[in-house]
This record gives C-alpha cells, sequence and structure tokens, in this order.
C-alpha cells in the first residue's frame, strides 16, 4: 500500500486549463475521493495519477518514489474505468488473469489468486463465462476483481458505479467499501455523487474548475464547509448573504435587508476567513439546524409551504425575498398547517460564516 | 552506482522525449515517408517529365492543340463515356434496388444474391466473358444470325457503346448497394401518407423518394464516374484507342513517355478533382443510420400477367447475370482453336485444367500473381495497420493530409499509377535503395500495394473506431505494456477488421491488370497478363481456365469475409 503525493501539479490541454495548482496528500490505506461537478477535472487528475497523462507542470510521487513520467504499465496500479473497459474477447478468469500473466505467475497461483479474487466478489462459478453474457453488476465486479488481483500498491475507480441503476448502486457501493477496507489498499475514488463519497470516503476532496475547493472528512465538508461552492454543493443548506452587524468576544452577529438578525460562534469562521464590521459574508445554516420552541436566534414565522416526507417535516419560512428551509424530526402527531406561525430556533453552534 | 546514474540518465532522455508534443511526429514519420516515397514522389517525377524536362508547355500545347485532336477526343470521350456510364448504371442500379427491396416475386432470392456477381468478376475476365457472350464472334449474336438466316451477325458488342454495356454491367452494383441502403431506410408509411394525400405516383417519386435517394445517389454518380474514367480494360478489349487511359498506354508503347506524363498529369487532375468533391461531398452530408428504419413490406406482385412479366424478367436478369460465369466455365473446357465460326464450342477437354497444375508455364504465372500479391499485401498489412493506428489513436497535425494520400493512389486510374512508378523508377532512386525497380520484380508488388493502400486502412480504422480505447488503458494498467497491449487485445479485437481488407487487397492485386499490363517484368508475368496474352495467341480454352481459377479465389474470399463479419458482430458487445 503506497501513499500518494500530489506536488503543485497543473495539467492544460492546449489553452485550457483543466487542473490548477493542485496539493494533495493521500494516505497508505486510504479511502480517498474525487469529488466534483461534471467537467472539473477529477478524471484528469486520476488519469495523471495513473499515468494516462503527463502533468504540465508538478510532481506525482507514490511513496517516496516520484512516478510524474513513469509509464502506467509501471506504476502498479489497479483501475476500474467507468465503462468497465473489459476485454470483450477473454472470459471472466482470462480477463482476471492477465495482469497476473504479466506479472509471470505459474499457473497454480494464477489460478489459485483468481479463484479466491472471484469468490470476494461474489461471482463464484461464472469463471467462464464470457464477458457479453453478464449483467451490467457481474461485469462491474469483474472490472473490480481484474484490478484488485494483481494487488496493486493504489486501486482508483473512475464513477465505477454510474452505469448501474439506484438498487445496484447502493449495494456495489456497500460492496467495494467492504472489499476495500478487507485488503486496506489506497485507494482513489472519482464521483460526482456526493451521496456516494459522504457513504464510503475516508477523505473527500471537492474541485470545482480545476481547482480544489476543500479537502476533509465526510463529516468535516459537511459540517464545516470552507466556502459557498462546498456549502452549497454537498447536502442542502440555506446559504444567506448577510452583513457583520458586531464581532464581540466569540460572538458574531449579522443581519440582512430582511430584518433577520443571527448570532454566531467566532468558532463557526471559516478556515482563513478574516470579517470586519461592516462586511458582507455568506451564513450557511443547514435546515436540520433547526430546533422546535425557542432558544438562540429564535425565530418566529408563518409557514409558507409545508412538507411532510415521514421521517421529518420540512417547513418554509419567508421574509420577503428571503426564504429559509427548516427540518425538524417530526416526533409529533400535531400537525401545523400553511398560514399557521410557529416558533422556531438556531443554536449558535449550528451558524457558519463563509467567504465565497 | 555509476551504472545507476546512466540508467537514470538514459530514462530521463528517454521520458523527455516520447513525453514531448513532437514524439508522435517522430511516431508517424515512417508512415508519411512511404507516402512521400511512393505516391507524392513518382506523382512528382512525371509532373515535372510532362514539362519535357525543359519546362516548357510544349506538351500540353500538343495536347490541347486543334491540328491534332486526338487527344482532346480521347479527354471528350472518357468524359461522354463516363457520364453515359452513370446514367446506365443509375438506371439499372435504383430500378434493381427498388424491384429487389419493395417487390416480391418468383425468383427475388436467387435474383437478389446473383445481383452482386459482377463485383466477383476481375475486370478483366468480366470484359472477356461479354466478347465471348455478345462480340462480334460471340454466341449471342451468331446464334440470331443462324436462327434467322442472317448474312451477317444482327449485333454486336463493340465500340463505345460496348464499354459502356461493359460498365453498366461491371459498375451499376455502386448504385445498387447504396439506393438499397438508402430504401430500406426509406419509412413506408411516408409514401402512403403522400398518396393518402392524394399524390399521383409521378409526384410521390418526385416529391418524396427521389430526394431521399439524392445522396446515395450523388455518392455513387461520383464514385461511377470517377471509375469510368480510370477503365483502361473495357476500351482496350472493344478497342476504343480514343480515351485518355488508351492514349497514355499508346504515347508509353511508342515510346513518348513526355507526352504519356502530360496525359496522365491531365487524367490524375480530373481525378482528384473528383477526389475531392467526393470527401467534401460526404464530409458535408449528415449520417443518418439508414439501416434503422423500419423494415420495407414487399408488395406481392399479385396479378396474373403482371406476375408472368415478373418471372420472364426475373429470369433474364438472372441469365444476364449468370452467363458470364458460365460462358467462361464452358470455355475453360473448349479445345483451343477449335472454335472458330461455330455458335458454341464444339470440342471439350480438361487439358487446361490439368494444364493449370502441371506444366510449368502455365501455372507460373499463377504462381507470380500469388507471390507478389502476397507481398503486396504484407506491405499493405503493416502500413494499413499502422496508419490505422495513428489515425484513430493518435493526435496530431495532417491527419487529412494522411486520409487524402492514402487515398489518392486508390483514386488514380491504375495506368496513371503505372506512368508514375516508371517515371520515378526507371533510374535509380534512394527510395528503392538504388535499385532500378522497372524490369525487376519488385515493381509490381509495389505497384499492387500502391493500389491498394487504402483498402486495410479503411477496414482497419472502422474496427478500432469500434473499439473503446479505455480497453486499452486498462491493459496498461496491469502492467502491460504497449506491444503486449497491441499483441494480446488490440489485433485480437480488430481482427476480422484487418482480415478483411487484407483478403480484399489479396485478391484485387491477384487481378489486377491496368497497372501490371505497362509495367509487368517479362521473368514475371502475372496472371492477368497471361490471360491476356493468351487471349491475343486464341488459346481462349486457358486464358478462361485462369478466369475460373480467378473466380473461385474471390469465391472463396467472399465467404471468408462473410463469416468474418458475421462473428466479429457476434462477440461485438
Ligand atoms: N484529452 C483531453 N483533451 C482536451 N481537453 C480535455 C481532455 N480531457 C479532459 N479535458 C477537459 O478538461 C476538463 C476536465 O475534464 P475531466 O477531468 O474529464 O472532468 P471530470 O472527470 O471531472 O468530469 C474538461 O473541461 C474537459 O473538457
Ligand atoms: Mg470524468
Amino acid at each position: 500500500m503506497k501513499a500518494v503525493r500530489i506536488n503543485d501539479v497543473s495539467k492544460k490541454f492546449g489553452d485550457v486549463l483543466s487542473v490548477h495548482d493542485l496539493e494533495l496528500d493521500i494516505k497508505s490505506g486510504e479511502f480517498f475521493t474525487f469529488l466534483g461537478p461534471s467537467g472539473c477535472g477529477k478524471t484528469t487528475t486520476l488519469r495523471m495519477i495513473a499515468g494516462f497523462y503527463y502533468p504540465s507542470k508538478g510532481k506525482i510521487y507514490f511513496d517516496n518514489q516520484d512516478v510524474t513520467t513513469l509509464q502506467p504499465n509501471k506504476r502498479n496500479i489497479g483501475m476500474v474505468f467507468q465503462n468497465y473497459a473489459l476485454f470483450p474477447h477473454m472470459t471472466v478468469d482470462e480477463n482476471i488473469a492477465f495482469g497476473l500473466e504479466i506479472r509471470k505467475y505459474d499457473k497454480k497461483t494464477i489460478k489459485e489468486k483468481v479463484d479466491r479474487i472471484r469468490g470476494l466478489v461474489h461471482l463464484g462459478p461464472l469463471g467462464s463465462r464470457k464477458i457479453n453474457e453478464l449483467s451490467g453488476g457481474q461485469q462491474q465486479r469483474v472490472a473490480l476483481a481484474r484490478a484488485l488481483v494483481i494487488e496493486p500498491d493504489i486501486l482508483l475507480l473512475d464513477e465505477p458505479l454510474s452505469n448501474l441503476d439506484a438498487k445496484l448502486r447502493e449495494e456495489t457501493r456497500i460492496e467495494i467499501k467492504r472489499i476495500q477496507s478487507e485488503l486496506g489498499v489506497t485507494t482513489i475514488y472519482v464521483t460526482h455523487d456526493q451521496t456516494e463519497a459522504m457513504a464510503m470516503s475516508d477523505r473527500i476532496m471537492v474541485m470545482e474548475n480545476g481547482i480544489v475547493k476543500q479537502i476533509g472528512t465526510p463529516q468535516e465538508i459537511y459540517h464545516r464547509p470552507n466556502n459557498r461552492f462546498v456549502a452549497t454543493f454537498i447536502g442542502e443548506t440555506n446559504l444567506l448573504t448577510m452583513k457583520v452587524k458586531s464581532i464581540e468576544g466569540d460572538t458574531i452577529t449579522v443581519e440582512n435587508d430582511a430584518g433577520l438578525t443571527l448570532q454566531g460562534l467566532t468558532e463557526n469562521l471559516a478556515a482563513g476567513l478574516q470579517i470586519n464590521t461592516g462586511d458582507e459574508i455568506y451564513v450557511s445554516i443547514r435546515p436540520e439546524a433547526f430546533e422546535s420552541g425557542p432558544g438562540d436566534n429564535t425565530i418566529t414565522s408563518i409557514i409558507e409551504l409545508i412538507e411532510f416526507t415521514g421521517v421529518s417535516v420540512n417547513y418554509f419560512l419567508r421574509w420577503n425575498d428571503t426564504t429559509l428551509k427548516a427540518m425538524i424530526i417530526s416526533r409529533e402527531r400535531a400537525i401545523m398547517q400553511a398560514g399557521d406561525t410557529i416558533e422556531l430556533h438556531i443554536p449558535k453552534q449550528n451558524i457558519y460564516f463563509l467567504g465565497e | 552506482m555509476s551504472k545507476k546514474s546512466v540508467d537514470t540518465y538514459e530514462a530521463n532522455w528517454w521520458s523527455r522525449l516520447t513525453q514531448s508534443r513532437y514524439f508522435v511526429y517522430i511516431l508517424i514519420s515512417p508512415l508519411f515517408l512511404i507516402l512521400f516515397a511512393y505516391v507524392i514522389y513518382p506523382f512528382y517525377t512525371t509532373f515535372v517529365q510532362s514539362f519535357a524536362g525543359e519546362n516548357t508547355l510544349v506538351n500540353y500545347k500538343k495536347f490541347f492543340s486543334l491540328e491534332s485532336t486526338a487527344n482532346l477526343e480521347a479527354l471528350w470521350n472518357s468524359f461522354y463515356i463516363s457520364i453515359i456510364s452513370v446514367i446506365c448504371c443509375a438506371v439499372v442500379g435504383v430500378m434493381m434496388a427498388f424491384l429487389l427491396e419493395r417487390y416480391d416475386f418468383p425468383g427475388r432470392r436467387l435474383l437478389s444474391i446473383l445481383v452482386l456477381v459482377p463485383m466477383a468478376l476481375p475486370p478483366l475476365v468480366g470484359v472477356l466473358s461479354f466478347t465471348f457472350l455478345y462480340g462480334e464472334s460471340g454466341i449471342f449474336p451468331r446464334l440470331f444470325q443462324q436462327l434467322f438466316q442472317l448474312e451477317d451477325v444482327p449485333f454486336a458488342l463493340k465500340g463505345i457503346w460496348g464499354v459502356i454495356v461493359v460498365h453498366t454491367f461491371t459498375m451499376y452494383t455502386y448504385f445498387y448497394l447504396t439506393a438499397s441502403a438508402a430504401i430500406k431506410g426509406l419509412d413506408p408509411s411516408l409514401e402512403e401518407a403522400a398518396t393518402s394525400l392524394g399524390a399521383s405516383r409521378i409526384r410521390v417519386w418526385r416529391k418524396v423518394i427521389l430526394p431521399m435517394l439524392t445522396p446515395s445517389l450523388i455518392a455513387s454518380s461520383l464514385l461511377v464516374f470517377m471509375v469510368s474514367m480510370a477503365s483502361y480494360t473495357a476500351p482496350l478489349m472493344f478497342g476504343v484507342e480514343r480515351t485518355m487511359t488508351m492514349q497514355i498506354y499508346l504515347s508509353r508503347t511508342n515510346g513518348n513517355l513526355d507526352m504519356a506524363a502530360t496525359q496522365s498529369t491531365i487524367l490524375s487532375f480530373v481525378s482528384i478533382t473528383f477526389l475531392l468533391i467526393m470527401r467534401w461531398y460526404q464530409n458535408r452530408r449528415n449520417y443518418q443510420n439508414l439501416s434503422k428504419g423500419v423494415s420495407v413490406h414487399r408488395s406481392e406482385v399479385s396479378s396474373k400477367p403482371l406476375k408472368f412479366i415478373a418471372v420472364v424478367l426475373s429470369f433474364i436478369g438472372t441469365l444476364i447475370l449468370i452467363l458470364p460465369i458460365l460462358v467462361l466455365i464452358l470455355i475453360s473446357f473448349s479445345k483451343d482453336g477449335a472454335w472458330t465460326i461455330q455458335i458454341l464450342p464444339t470440342e471439350y477437354t480438361l487439358d487446361h485444367y490439368k494444364a493449370l497444375f502441371t506444366d510449368e508455364r502455365t501455372w507460373r504465372p499463377i504462381w507470380n500473381s500469388l507471390q507478389m500479391g502476397f507481398i503486396a499485401t504484407i506491405g499493405n498489412i503493416i502500413f494499413g495497420v499502422a496508419a490505422a493506428y495513428a489515425m484513430v489513436r493518435l493526435n496530431f497535425k495532417g491527419k487529412t493530409m494522411l486520409d487524402i494520400l492514402i487515398t489518392i493512389p486508390w483514386a488514380l486510374p491504375g495506368t496513371v499509377v503505372a506512368v508514375n512508378l516508371i517515371a520515378a523508377f526507371s533510374t535509380e532512386s534512394v527510395f528503392t535503395f538504388n535499385q532500378v525497380l522497372i524490369g525487376s520484380f519488385w515493381i509490381l508488388p509495389l505497384a499492387y500495394f500502391i493500389r491498394h493502400l487504402p483498402l486495410v486502412f479503411r477496414s482497419t480504422s472502422a474496427s478500432l473506431m469500434q473499439l473503446d480505447q479505455s480497453v486499452e488503458e486498462a491493459s496498461r494498467s496491469l502492467g502491460a505494456s504497449w506491444l503486449y497491449t497491441f499483441r494480446r487485445i488490440v489485433i485480437p479485437l480488430t481482427l476480422s477488421g484487418v482480415l478483411a481488407g487484407t483478403l480484399l487487397a489479396f485478391v484485387q492485386s491477384i487481378g489486377e491488370f491496368v497497372a501490371s499490363i505497362l509495367i509487368y517484368n517479362t521473368s514475371t508475368i502475372p496472371l492477368s497478363v497471361a490471360i491476356f496474352q493468351k487471349l491475343y495467341a486464341f488459346k481462349f480454352g486457358t486464358a478462361c481456365a485462369y478466369g475460373v481459377l480467378q473466380i473461385i479465389l474471390i469465391l472463396i474470399v467472399l465467404i471468408i469475409s462473410e463469416r468474418l463479419s458475421k462473428g466479429s458482430a457476434g462477440s461485438a458487445i
């Protein structure tokens, strides 16, 4: 298992800058995810790690070895492609054995390893099937087995679930995570699906337009987004533009033109953000940050719209042109209706202050 | 210690080179070198020679002079023949397509198989069988002469019209293939809708069907025109001397090489212009998936008299299509020299076939052609696969150029290719390792290689385009080198495409006549030239036995290709 270090890497295609000054340390054995909207440079970064692209600038290290321009076949990586890229003229076993043959194992060892990995991905009896006789989910497992059987130092997966239907996607997600933790292989996973990223990863890198927006654990990314992009891209949030009214001790007070005043804590200020009284900043409040009844930041408002989802009730509250969504776990049976007045509050520690 | 540093140095040097943006140009330079040496350079020497070596326009003045109009007449004739050929081919091809795609009648299935027979006939053999059947001393004219006790044969295929008939027979398939593909894509409900709106049959044709066929008609017209301009065998056999190709041939045999070069340059100009128009037209036209349409329901011919006519017509069609092969088989068993004024040969023998396998002088040309075709095809495979890979997988400037350069020799008349080769390789040159190629064994393999450049290239690029690049990358990521990947993944997955082009190139090389006749070397006579010579020595039997052999070879290849394309369709995901 190797660690990956990406040192000030940029990648240009012609004049298009796909990845910009990327700094990244991935620990040995870690499950690391690149998350971001389509076209943000995830695949480009992954392919530089795999060796299919060379960086225009910067260096890539596996542990201490500089692999920046090493050929892909010399890197001992396992890669799972979005469309699986299985060899259509070979059977399941031949596909899996391909990398082992290159590594010149003897026949007996190859058979043992292939059998073991086929068991691990639950493809037990399908060894002699042709690829086009497999379902999408099964093909996906063959691709995974083929990448894992060579005991790669690093496992790379590029949106491996995007071709599966919703149910299979969840199942396979759990499966990949199980196998990964069983083998403990350093894994880099590319996805644009935040749920997937949150559920599987040790750490996540959020990207936009070739730039890293934040690197952190799922909890950090979710609860302590560094900037507006991360806050809105991950999960749901009420993002308000507000003016800093005062900063006293550990308390920040902000207000907006709609007459809404909120108080939060300086510890919830995004890393590196400097503010002064009078500045405009973004305030992020997750819908589930609201609590019933009075308390910090009590809000009394008419309910504009109400949504019952089973687990929770969503209330949409409105001040002039500011709308807030509050989500309350539905314990009581008492049902409020649109037009009723509701009293909620937002605990200070649930309010986050962000820059652009 | 020191070794290690050398290693790193070399690795750096190598990786710096392979990383370079310009590395790809090192990879593709052999392709361009070959094209330069064997396409551009010969072309250029001909061009230079056309100015009589002294930068004068003497030859061009002669060509266009109004005093001796042989050349202008030839140019006009070539145009004239080509245009009439296009029209005739269009009428026959489109009619056949409609008949076979739209109507059901007794004998349709047989006819729909035989309709492609002309493609299986090597050009020389095709013309040969036509002269045996319909020429001045052919079977049918004589049959009618005897039936009606006439002084002279009532009709005979000869001159320009002979050429046109042969063109129609051999080239209507271009129209047939594209038109039937288009018709398959025609939604019959469109026609029905138009009819239900009160449009007359002619109106439906003019307003609905014709516009939808137009793209395929234009593409086929350009192609048939180009092939007709290049046609040499038919004018030769029917004695039409005033065509461009024949003029070139005559200038060359009269030793007037400068004039041959001038004529070649002018004809090349026409051909390349048409090639470029064709490319432009095909790129402009948006490709619809024609085969996706609703499957056409064939209307059955039901009324009694119509059915009778249909049966008779399809019988005649079948006969016309199959007779060329039958007559070749028949004559291949006839005794040489015994068939003079009779309708059919009178004495038969197996000698010609025996000779094919036992008589050294008889099987020599076959062996020569197999050898030369084999060498040329190996060249085609190496070049075609490399060029296809570069074209599909690499990124470089000059792709269009590469594509055009590969296609040009195919668009050029064989006669012109031969003249170009004569101009370039009658003397020593660096491209031939300081050998004179003309008069040597190697000139024909080279000519075949050049004429069939695009065949392997096209079929291989088509199958490469279907092969997802990530499959190659998967192999690389598993530790396979580029070469190993190429061997284990790329080659097996594109094999059917490579083979299809290879077989085609091989068969065409075996049957090549047009360039061969101008540059063959007397000690290694190819099969087609041997057929021609036997014909002029009145050894019809042997000539036809050669022809039958060629047709059998072609049929085998067609069957294998058919299998291959089916196989690949089955295994493709
Ligand atoms: N081979 C390439 N040539 C040119 N541009 C590319 C290439 N690969 C990616 N790009 C560009 O780089 C940007 C990032 O692409 P990519 O890494 O594939 O995004 P993602 O995987 O996050 O969807 C896109 O704007 C894309 O158009
Ligand atoms: Mg991507």
